[in-house]
């Protein structure tokens, strides 16, 4: 049970980000710094949100469970809009040394384009939310013994999972479309991005209701992945040439015949 | 990235923003010296070696076209040293989450750390861990003059000597160690004659390519495990406040010892700079082939340049296997990378290692590691920027430890709340 749990909700939670990291940004170097810098700024917003947190709860009265439920809440609530900000705030960053780094390298364009960008910092907000949420849920399930004697959900090492891998995904589906939202200053978008985010950390008050929250939780996953999948320049037709491997380009970038 | 027509070959001038030159030297810290033999779980030395990031100076073989590139490194060189200072960092969490031997208390202390921590009173612990601290620090200050004034009057024998005792004890000492706890862990019985050849002949193997001569990737890959056996080491005998205040202790004491003008790292550095002398490979990691016989690793790397620059110029269907090949060799011997002291990695190791140790929390771990990453990213981008060396230790460990805490304190109950309710964010 435990350890067959372990690697299993392990696969679950990260398969997807672990592919997509190792295919395309494993090789680039300027990527992978680019993804670590973006989990750095996830943290900071996270460090924020749990002092503001932390010093609600020490004032508050500390044994009224409604109370601190609430609380919670807040702390939610908050930590969303500062993770989007600090989105923001990375995207202003990048923005300013790509301008430097193309005026210091005396290159004629720059080594990473903000669309590239845009998908390796959402892939490393995902990656750091995932990691934070699941990572001691995991390294519990190693241990003898399972959830639910106290009449708690038998799912919960499952659903974890599965929350955590649409939360990577969303995280980058939602980073490819706030930066081109921002890039053409497109603000309804940036407005829909936040309140997707919103409604999916929401959907999950309603847990352990699982059904109630992952199955919205997936359909605004497809929705946020179809708009991301258009923003970032794909189109049925492309689709079409690439999963039948007519696509010239592609090919020719990497050397196969047509 | 495009690059222009005539440069495809020269992946390293100028795709990589700036040209990788040879570090002359890099700025280094030895250790305090050898065990001392009242130590009884021998765990004197300390193989805390240069805080410098460095890169190097101009050949004679750099244009004065390339010296005008305002940056030194790359994305390249930042991933070469992310690599190895993770997998340093892995072997320390991983040993420390499995074998409970590095995390457990003990009563015996290094000879360096002499005042106990066992007291109730906060005031009496936090002044004994500040004496513990500056005592350690007088011990690093006194043998890095020490090593200092041996390089000025040209000692090279008392040096090698030195640093050839201090590897011997790692190699074989503490990895005989760790063996041992590893294989009590698992219950595993082996008997004494298979250890004695495992030890020996990694031991035998591992002073020959860190004193000597051998494949670039099996240098780095013992020098790695020694700097995790040392920080092991430091995990399990520094006492807990002490090891905190003698990481936040030894930054600063970095900070001033490469960047002042008297500071003794920046003589040191100087000195060998004026001889033309690369510093002891014992000491440092250095990230690209400087003293490698075989061509094993160019070719390896002249295989991967070549399939970067293949990605990079899509548009064209031309082989472009030949034509890079035989510069790239050249320019390979040119190609030094940036070199990190051994004393980065060991305390690196031991904020990730103690973060680890305390707590069955891992997302202190994660947010110490990234911390420290980023430090070491920004680091590098100074080091680009002004092109000397630099103490490599400030930065990380200040934001390590920040994160350190702050996590443990603040984000640490947010996240447990939230997992109880399984609330998502």
């Amino acid at each position: 049970m435990t350890a067959a749990v372990f690697f299993g909700c392990t696969f679950i939670a990260f398969g997807p980000a672990i592919a997509l990291f190792l295919f395309t940004i494993a090789r680039e170097p300027l990527r992978v710094i680019f993804l670590i810098a973006g989990a750095f700024f996830w943290l900071v917003s996270l460090l924020l949100a749990s002092l503001v947190w932390f010093i609600s709860v020490q004032i508050s009265n500390k044994d009224s469970a409604s109370q601190q439920k609430g609380l919670l809440i807040f702390g939610v609530v908050l930590s969303v809009l500062l993770q989007e900000t600090f989105r923001f705030a990375y995207y202003k960053l990048l923005k300013k040394a790509n301008e430097g780094l193309l005026a210091l390298s005396q290159e004629e364009t720059m080594p990473i384009s903000i669309r590239q960008l845009a998908y390796v910092s959402g892939l490393g907000f995902g990656f750091m939310s995932g990691a934070f949420s699941v990572v001691n849920i995991l390294a519990d399930s190693v241990g003898p013994g399972t959830v639910g004697i106290h009449g708690d959900s038998q799912h919960y090492f499952l659903s974890s999972a599965f929350m955590t891998m649409a939360i990577i995904l969303l995280h980058m589906f939602w980073g490819v479309v706030f930066f081109d939202a921002c890039e053409k200053q497109r603000w309804w978008a940036l407005a829909a991005v936040v309140t997707s985010h919103l409604v999916v950390s929401c959907l999950t008050f309603q847990n352990p209701e699982y059904v109630a929250s992952l199955v919205p939780t997936y359909i605004i996953l497809f929705l946020m992945g179809v708009w991301a999948f258009y923003t970032a320049g794909g189109s049925l037709r492309n689709l079409k040439l690439c999963l039948t491997c007519k696509d010239k380009d592609f090919l020719l970038a990497n050397h196969r015949p047509r | 990235m495009n690059t222009s027509d005539s440069d495809e070959d020269a992946y390293n001038e100028r795709t990589a923003l700036v040209q990788s030159e040879s570090p002359v030297v890099p700025s280094y810290r030895p250790d305090p010296g050898p065990g001392p033999a009242e130590e009884s779980k021998g765990a004197g030395i300390s193989r805390r070696s240069r805080p410098g990031v460095d890169g190097g100076e101009s050949d004679q073989e750099v244009d004065a076209e390339e010296e005008e590139l305002p940056l030194k490194y790359g994305a390249k060189h930042v991933i070469m040293l992310f690599i190895p200072v993770t997998l340093c960092m892995v072997v320390v969490v991983a040993t420390i989450k499995s074998v409970s031997f590095y995390s457990e208390k003990t009563n015996q202390q290094l000879i360096y750390t002499p005042f106990t921590e066992d007291t109730q009173n906060v005031g009496r612990r936090l002044l004994n861990s500040v004496l513990n601290t500056i005592i350690m620090i007088s011990v690093i200050v006194v043998m890095t003059i020490l090593l200092v004034v041996l390089y000025k009057y040209r000692c090279y024998r008392f040096i090698h000597g030195w640093l050839i005792l201090s590897s011997l004890m790692l190699l074989f000492w503490f990895s005989f160690m760790y063996l041992g706890e590893v294989f009590k862990t698992y219950n595993v019985a082996v008997d004494y004659p298979t250890v004695a050849m495992i030890i020996w002949n990694f031991g035998a193997v591992g002073m020959i390519c860190i004193h000597w001569k051998g494949p670039l990737q099996l240098q780095q890959a013992y020098l790695i495990l020694i700097s995790a056996l040392m920080a092991l080491v430091f995990i399990k005998y520094l006492p807990e406040w002490s090891a905190w205040v003698i990481l936040g202790a030894i930054s600063i004491y970095d900070l001033v010892a490469v960047l002042s003008p008297k500071g003794p790292l920046r003589m040191l550095v100087e000195t060998a700079q004026e001889r033309n002398e690369p510093i002891f490979p014992a000491l440092i990691y250095s990230s690209a082939m400087m003293w490698t016989v075989g061509m094993a690793s160019s070719t390896d790397a002249q295989r991967s340049e070549t399939d970067e620059e293949a990605e990079q110029n899509d548009r064209r269907a031309e082989p472009r296997s030949q034509q890079p090949r035989a510069v790239s060799e050249d320019e390979l011997e040119e190609e030094r990378g940036v070199k990190l002291g051994l004393g980065d990695f060991i305390f690196y190791s031991v904020l990730v290692g103690k973060a680890a140790a305390t707590g069955g929390d891992w997302n202190t771990t994660i947010a110490c590691f990234v911390a420290i990453l980023i430090g070491l990213c920004l680091t590098l981008l100074l080091l680009a920027i002004f092109k000397k060396a630099l103490p490599a230790l400030p930065i990380s460990i200040t934001f390590g430890l920040i994160f350190y805490f702050s996590t443990d304190f603040l984000v640490q109950p947010f996240m447990d709340n939230l997992a109880n309710h399984q609330f998502y964010i």
